[in-house]
């Protein structure tokens, strides 16, 4: 990165300007932490306090946090050990969909190439404009009554997992970066006699683990956010995640152990984003130019 | 995008030519994941959902054509004219809030070095993580309208409110308006910055030797440069905004007095508590026409930019 942006060490060398230019810069950073930590600062101390205390005095709960208690209860009553392994179950089965029909139909968009490809990718490409609202209900009957078979797969986590699948988004993503492949390495392999699947399997995806990674991340956290379906295809509380549980749980629970639940439902997705920052960080910025 | 119709035109003729011919059934094989999600779960249902904006649902017998009735009866609705403004009021007040806050917030965060700024972004892009519906029910008890909820409480110390938050039709959206754009603003926060750290050094170097203050260098060189991104943001905040449903559905149900009933929840109630299948995919098929040609400026301006 080079030394020279915005400011120049022109510019903080008279002492008013400096003082002005650190005084905005300070009041963005204290103002950025206020807004994006305050929250979750708050939720985590108010989950350790009583209700009453809550109500009393919400800016006190920062003084007192010792009701350990709730989370204890949020745990083990309120289920959301439960509604978290479900969380994790979706997630995961969603994002496994996602590696596998992306993959797939880039190997063959992008590696494979056969005449038909612009058609599939075409189509693939054309339900990214196309917003999904249209389908919301004609997807909410196919999951009722899966054809040809008439399967219900209404309370099973097929019902998230399968349409998780049709992400036209990492297609896009896995396409971009297969057409980036050394194409010599493909040659070779033809000719040195490998089929498509010991292609797929030896060359292309081993090359791939970065952009399969993002591809898993965005799909794991977007499975993670996702309300309004799982509302619609989980609403068995076996099978509930916590997005679709937490609305209805706030409804029957002691408002302390209700934000003991909000707390442990954001604790894995933040402790995800701490670990895997970087790439998180520098995928969003880049995505922006993802135009392609 | 290049198009090689034949692979073996472009690898030449080889001794070992590849057994199979480029097109055949081994690609085929590979692409039947991709035919069958998309197929069901996409491709079907989207053409579905146009089929049954011209039919009438009933359950046991199967669904009989009824024409444009449903068109009709959603453009009869009174409270479609409600739900298409409140949505146009969402969408307003969430440019209002939520565009110049992340340029703004960008522009200052860019000219920290090294830890501070990643510390910066990884603030401002934290409630991003937040799971939507914890941070909506979170700010939901934020939001309590007794002079003891916390936002009353800050204001309190300043003298202020109480104020009534969602429980006011007045209040209730540019309430809801303002946990969308804490929710959203890192997205945004992030493109911004990358895009700034791409301005070349030269044209500040260049605006500075002409005598340009910070001020009228972010106005005359920053700003110019981020066009394109700020445009294609622009459009993309609009598209969003007009779906929105998660904040309106768990903060008010569309109340106080339907001022925060949105076009998505309209159509959620058509469809789940009325059952009105026709009615929810013909108020879907309106909505969508509308985002299409949103979604076809935001290409040819994409286009353009990249140009």
């Amino acid at each position: 990165m080079s030394d020279r942006s915005l400011l120049s060490v022109h510019d903080l060398r008279p002492r008013l300007s400096r003082v002005l230019i650190r005084f905005v810069q300070a009041f963005v950073l204290v103002g950025v932490a206020v807004a994006g930590a305050g929250p979750l600062l708050w939720l985590a101390f108010a989950s350790l306090n009583t209700t009453q205390e809550v109500l009393r005095d919400p800016f006190g709960v920062f003084l007192r946090a010792d009701e350990w208690g709730n989370v204890a209860q949020a745990w083990n009553v309120v289920d959301v050990d439960r509604y978290l392994g479900n969380t994790v179950l979706v997630a995961v089965g969603s994002c496994l969909m996602n590696l596998v029909v992306a993959a797939s139909a880039a190997y063959v968009i992008a590696i494979l190439r056969p005449r038909w490809a612009p058609i599939l990718s075409g189509a693939i490409l054309a339900t990214l404009f196309l917003p999904g609202i249209v389908s919301l209900v004609p997807l909410y009957l196919t999951v009722l009554d899966l054809p040809p078979f008439g399967i219900n797969l209404q309370n099973t986590f097929w019902a998230v997992w399968l349409p998780a699948g049709a992400n036209a988004f990492s297609v896009l993503i896995m396409v971009s970066f297969f057409r980036s492949l050394p194409r010599e390495l493909i040659e070779a392999a033809r000719l040195d006699g490998a089929g498509d699947l010991r292609m797929l399997w030896t060359i292309v995806l081993p090359l791939s683990r970065p952009i399969l990674g993002v591809v898993a991340l965005l799909a794991i956290i977007a499975a993670w956010k996702d309300f309004l379906w799982p509302s619609l295809v989980l609403a068995n509380s076996a099978v509930q995640p916590i997005s679709v549980a937490l609305p209805i749980v706030g409804k029957v629970t002691d408002l302390s152990v209700f934000l003991a639940a909000l707390f442990l439902a954001t604790i894995v997705p933040v402790l995800l984003f701490l670990v895997f920052q970087r790439q998180i960080l520098a995928g969003v910025g880049a995505s922006a130019g993802l135009k392609d | 995008m290049t198009s090689t119709p034949l692979a073996t035109t472009r690898a030449g003729r080889s001794p070992r030519r590849r057994r199979r011919p480029v097109g055949g059934w081994g690609a085929l094989l590979f692409a039947i994941p991709t035919l069958v999600i998309f197929g069901y779960f996409s491709w079907k249902p989207l053409l579905q959902g146009i089929v049954m904006s011209f039919q009438k649902w009933n359950f046991v017998a199967p669904p009989d054509w009824v024409g444009l009735d449903n068109f009709a009866y959603v453009l009869a609705d009174p409270l479609l004219g409600t739900a298409v403004a409140n949505t146009v009021w969402f969408t307003t007040l969430a440019l209002l809030f939520g565009f110049p806050l992340p340029v703004l917030l960008a522009v200052v965060v860019s000219t920290f070095r090294g830890r501070t700024r990643t510390l910066a972004s990884l603030l401002g892009y934290l409630p991003v993580i937040v799971p939507p519906v914890v941070a909506i029910l979170l700010w939901k008890v934020f939001y309590d309208a007794s002079d003891r909820g916390l936002f009353n409480a800050a204001l309190g110390a300043f003298g202020l409110g109480p104020l009534p938050w969602l429980n006011a039709a007045a209040s209730a959206m540019p309430s809801i308006v303002l946990e969308a754009t804490w929710a959203g603003a890192g997205t945004a926060l992030l493109i911004y910055l990358a895009a700034i750290t791409g301005v070349r050094p030269e044209l500040y170097e260049a605006a500075e030797l002409d005598g340009a203050g910070i001020l009228s260098r972010i106005r005359h060189v920053t700003l110019p440069q981020l066009r394109g991104v700020l445009l294609v943001m622009l459009l993309l905040q609009i598209i969003g905004a007009a779906q929105v449903f998660a904040e309106p559905f768990l903060f008010t149900g569309g109340g106080p007095q339907n001022s925060t009933l949105t076009v998505l929840l309209l159509l959620y109630r058509y469809a789940f508590s009325e059952g009105d299948y026709g009615a929810a995919t013909a108020l879907g098929v309106l909505l969508a026409l509308v985002l299409a040609a949103l979604s076809a400026l935001y290409l040819a301006v994409t286009k353009r930019w990249e140009a």
